[in-house]
């Protein structure tokens, strides 16, 4: 089965016109809900043209993390910069360079799958035959055509992630911010999804994976970054963090946390 | 087995007791508001003992046939019942179908409206204590008529456990609701009206209802009571035929709903229709107003507001006919002006986290309060002139028409204004996305009542103008007043829509990623 590839490439407008500056960098972003100190001092570069991975625990801080560097979440201290564009001194400018997938939030799901694409577009202020031809392009590469006209509440939760990954992609950004984005989906669409980005990354865009597959982080991405109780605990190539072992087995040893006591004997059939 | 389910039952209740301190003074409060009803109910029941037989029978059988009716129909239509041993969640369970059964059963009684029903049947026994033969059938009869209750209420559940499942069902069913919910007053005054203008329509009701279902078993102790020993002993007959019937049937449904697993039914649909996205405008402020739109017309929460607006000039006239005086009813214009403009005044809360989108395309403040307002703006525009010159016109005095239209519009454009500003700045707990309007969602309190009645009493200032100048048309008869509210609602009702529209935009602007946060606890 051939794989569909997407003709997709980050705009002129966007990073190419500032080819040296890094996609991301964040400095000292920090965040607290009340008691709890969700993200505490976190600096990241990501060079542009990387497919950057960012794993951790759950609750490790990742979703903070992203939603505050792409504007989504007012950061209590530290700033962040797109291609050079500070995001919350400059919000719009930042945004036009951004395509971002957050998770555990809800989309317009009365919306049929074509609509919230097409939305998605407009709202970016694209015209009607661009947005049109991309909607249709996106739909195909995803493998959604036949669901195209079902309401997205009706959607399975892969659906949903692949429709939510359509409309960050529809204004061909120059930095892809997509928070578990495999989460859910099945096999074949995953393995469509990874070909898409990785075209996308090979033609100059930037991509930045939350995750806690790391198998899937270290076949997939060229730099990582281990966050946990919302500090970064290792960063750089996925070589360099993970060194002679494998980056399970490097995660592990850096967040800690793993039960090797005997137990649930009962559960051993034989 | 079946002690294991009733166990499970009472410790669900009692863990859903200790959740907190006030949600436990709230049900006792709720509970002795409760206990006190039922012994008023009680006390009535033993008191109707001294009335004439016929009207004891009349009683009895019509309201117990509402109470059968009740546990048959309310499951049906309202999602948040009690579904805690519902017979989905025993599926991964292997637990024998007849004790399943007895167990399901047991349990639908023991929890608020079986304890209160099966009490209430009981007292029937006071009731017909003068008639000791009536007295025996009444105690047995009670307890096959809660049978009956929750067995058919059980059968419904299990019968529809595949439609609700459906999205569409829900949808619906959550918004046919609305309309009995809204005309209750009317409804029961009419059948209140009914039993006064024809005595012997009660009679005739009692007789056929005692012949179905919902009834036979309230009608027994009367047959006793009067004698008619071998009819009694037919409806009882009859009565335990039904239950036998139901129970089967519940078993079969039941049977298949074990190995059956919920599925939404759902057919796939092609690309190619856009809907109102290919009627406005292809910029962000159309964008906002296709999508509002496309939510006015497939969201129930909205669809609600627009189900309301024909219901509130049948309210008023039933208000009007009762109290004679017609002339409120001419008013019907500006109100539904003033509901229709308030409905976007939390439209952030409702699109919940999905609001995202809009933070992270950048859609400016001006895009998003004018394509809302847009929306809001179709939708209203017609119907509030509609339902401003339709009274005049029915009643008369189209005379007044420039004084009232004037009002109309200058409740709606402000109102909008004002909503663009009220739902740019505070969020409160609405009902979720997919949740029937009805719900009241846990947190709603005070901040929604709080923003409600200021909110309410601001855009009553804003419109001062234009009410003064009806009063003043109102007090003096004289037509230049009319038309000076129909100049100053067009005029000052578009500068304040601006000025709400600028103003709502700003603070949006400034506020976008916090309205996100705020949003985002209620999920």
């Amino acid at each position: 089965m051939s794989s569909p590839t997407l003709p997709l490439s980050p705009d002129d407008a966007g990073g190419s016109s500032v080819p040296d500056s890094p996609a991301l960098v964040i400095r000292g972003l920090a965040k607290r809900f009340g008691e709890k100190i969700a993200v505490n001092g976190v600096d990241l570069d990501v060079p542009a043209g990387s497919f950057y991975g960012l794993v951790g625990p759950n609750g490790a801080g990742k979703t903070t993390t992203l939603s505050m560097a792409t504007g989504l979440l007012r950061p209590d201290h530290g700033q962040a910069w797109v291609h050079g564009v500070d995001v919350w001194e400059h919000p719009l400018e930042a945004k036009k360079l951004m395509g971002i997938l957050p998770d555990g939030v809800r989309l317009f799901d009365r919306l049929t799958g074509e609509q919230l694409v097409t939305y998605a577009g407009l709202l970016r202020g694209m015209d009607r035959d661009t947005v049109a031809e991309r909607v249709a392009d996106l739909l195909r590469a995803l493998d959604l055509t036949n669901d195209a006209g079902t309401l997205v509440v009706d959607y399975s939760a892969g659906m949903t992630k692949k429709i939510a990954l359509a409309s960050s992609l529809i204004h061909a950004p120059s930095l892809l911010v997509l928070d578990e984005p495999f989460e859910s989906v099945d096999p074949v669409s995953a393995a469509n999804i990874r070909d898409i980005l990785a075209s996308y990354v090979g033609s100059g865009g930037t991509v930045i994976v939350s995750s806690h597959v790391m198998d899937l982080v270290q076949r997939m991405c060229d730099h990582v970054a281990v966050i946990a109780a919302g500090t970064v605990l290792a960063a750089g190539t996925v070589d360099e963090v993970r060194g002679e072992s494998s980056l399970e087995d490097r995660f592990v040893e850096l967040v800690g946390g793993r039960n090797t006591a005997e137990g649930l004997t009962w559960l051993r059939t034989s | 087995m079946v002690a294991h389910l009733l166990r499970l039952k009472l410790t669900l209740l009692r863990n859903s007791l200790k959740r907190s301190t006030w949600a436990l003074i709230g049900v006792i409060l709720g509970g002795l508001y409760g206990l006190g009803m039922l012994g008023l109910l009680i006390v009535g029941l033993v008191f109707l003992g001294s009335a004439d037989s016929t009207v004891i029978r009349n009683v009895l059988v019509i309201g117990g046939s509402v109470v059968v009716l009740g546990w048959i129909v309310v499951p049906m239509v309202s999602s948040g019942i009690d579904m805690t041993l519902d017979p989905a969640r025993f599926v991964t369970f292997a637990v024998p179908m007849r004790q399943l059964i007895i167990g399901l059963a047991l349990g639908a009684v023991i929890g608020i409206p079986g304890i209160v029903t099966l009490l209430a049947s009981l007292a029937q026994v006071g009731t017909w204590i003068r008639f000791p033969a009536a007295a025996v059938a009444a105690l047995i009869c009670a307890v096959f008529a809660v049978l009956l209750c929750v067995v058919a209420s059980r059968l419904a559940t299990t019968a529809v456990i595949s439609l609700t499942s459906s999205r569409r069902f829900k949808d619906v069913s959550s918004m046919v609701i609305l309309v009995p919910l809204i005309l209750v007053g009317p409804i029961i005054a009419g059948v209140a009206t009914g039993f006064e203008q024809s005595p012997g329509f009660a009679n005739e009701l009692a007789a056929i209802l005692g012949w179905t279902p919902l009834g036979v078993f309230w009608a027994v102790p009367a047959d006793v009571a009067d004698g008619a020993y071998l009819t009694a002993a037919l409806r009882f007959v009859l009565g335990v035929g039904v239950l036998a019937l139901l129970a089967w049937l519940w078993q079969l449904n039941l049977a298949r709903a074990l190995v059956t697993p919920a599925y939404n039914a759902v057919t796939r649909k092609g690309a190619g229709n856009l809907g109102f996205f290919g009627r406005f405008p292809a910029t962000p402020t159309g964008a906002v107003a296709a999508r509002a739109l496309t939510y006015w017309a497939r969201d129930p929460r909205y669809l609600g507001s627009i189900v309301i607006v024909p219901l509130v000039p049948l309210l008023m006239l039933f208000f009007a006919a009762q109290s004679g005086d017609y002339t409120l009813l001419n008013f019907v214009g500006p109100i539904i002006a003033f509901l229709l403009a308030w409905s976007i005044s939390a439209d952030i809360s409702y699109d919940n986290t999905a609001f995202w989108l809009h933070l992270s395309t950048g859609v400016s403040g001006r895009a998003d309060r004018a394509g809302r307002a847009l929306a809001v703006a179709v939708i209203s525009a017609p119907a509030v002139l509609v339902f401003t010159i339709a009274p005049l016109w029915i009643s008369g005095s189209l005379e007044d028409l420039p004084m009232m239209l004037g009002l109309s519009i200058g409740v709606l454009l402000t109102g909008i204004g004002f909503s663009s500003v009220v739902s740019a700045r505070y969020t409160y707990n609405v009902p979720l996305p997919g949740e029937s309007p009805l719900k009241t969602p846990p947190g709603t309190g005070f901040s929604m009542f709080a923003v409600q009645m200021i909110g309410w009493l601001v855009l009553l200032v804003l419109v001062i103008p234009e009410l003064g100048l009806a009063i003043a048309y109102l007090v003096t008869g004289n037509s230049a007043f009319g038309w000076l509210t129909l100049l100053v609602g067009c005029v000052l009702g578009t500068v304040l829509l601006l000025v709400g529209l600028k103003v709502g935009g700003q603070w949006y602007d400034r506020r976008a990623p916090e309205q996100l946060q705020a949003v985002s606890v209620n999920k």
